[in-house]
């Protein structure tokens, strides 16, 4: 008798519309390509500057535009949610134990999300926004 | 024991990703700034130039956007599989050059400032 592991079908393609949580999943899992490309356009943006003042001001007026405000949106959405899911899930990756206990979960979370606040506030601040 | 590269691919991943989270929404925000024709003082050739001269300033920028880039690579690749492309050994071999002639660009063009 031969035997025959039981291989369930899963459509490669739209396997996620089975259910909330994979849609959830892929949902950040998209996150990743506005990410990505916004990191591209970090390295088009230091190109630019070590070209001079002229480059970077024509850098500046390039990415000034309605095109660019709904790319920005997008990828606000995307670090927002990406930096979000990734603190909620620090208090699963690093658990903290102190003695015999584990520290309640929310504190880790806590702390990233207080960091994570008081750098954004000084980057702002001493990028001149207030 | 097995050798296996996957530390090598992970510990830039988890990096990147902590510091996606940590820096990208406010870097994003800046960007939203100066495309609505509000560019933040920092952002000027002046002041972002100064920055970047800076030895420290230099390693900051770097280490964002090459931990960013090689995050991103790898996430992009989980997200083509799980969009059915399958073609991973090719995608991820396009990802992770790209990441890695992205950041020794990002080098070179800092190292010029």
């Amino acid at each position: 008798m031969s035997r025959r592991p039981l291989v369930r079908e899963v459509p490669p393609t739209t396997w996620f519309f089975r259910h909330p949580r994979y849609m959830r999943y892929m949902a950040r899992e998209v996150t990743s390509l506005f990410i990505g490309a916004y990191c591209l356009l970090l390295v088009v943006a230091m190109q630019r500057l070590s070209a001079g003042p002229v480059a970077w001001q024509g850098f500046l007026d390039a990415l000034r535009g309605p095109g660019a405000i709904i790319f920005h949106l997008l990828a606000m959405a995307a670090a927002f949610y990406h930096a979000g899911t990734w603190f909620n899930a620090t208090q699963k990756a690093m658990p903290l134990q102190i003695g015999e206990e584990f520290v309640n979960g929310s504190y880790i979370s806590g702390a990233h999300y207080l960091v994570w606040a008081v750098l954004s506030v000084a980057v702002l601040f001493f990028a001149g926004v207030f | 024991m097995a050798k296996s590269n996957k530390p090598v691919v992970w510990f830039p991943f988890a990096a990147g990703g902590t510091v996606i989270a940590f820096c990208m929404p406010v870097i994003v925000v800046l960007g939203f700034l100066a495309a609505l024709g509000h560019v933040p003082p920092g952002l000027s050739y002046e002041n972002l130039h100064a920055f970047a001269a800076h030895g420290l300033g230099k390693l900051v920028l770097l280490g964002v956007i090459a931990l960013s880039l090689w995050s991103s690579a790898h996430r992009v690749r989980c997200t083509c599989y799980d969009f059915g492309l399958r073609a991973d050994t090719l995608i991820a071999t396009v990802l992770y050059i790209a990441a890695i002639v992205g950041s020794m660009a990002t080098a070179l063009f800092l190292f010029r400032i």
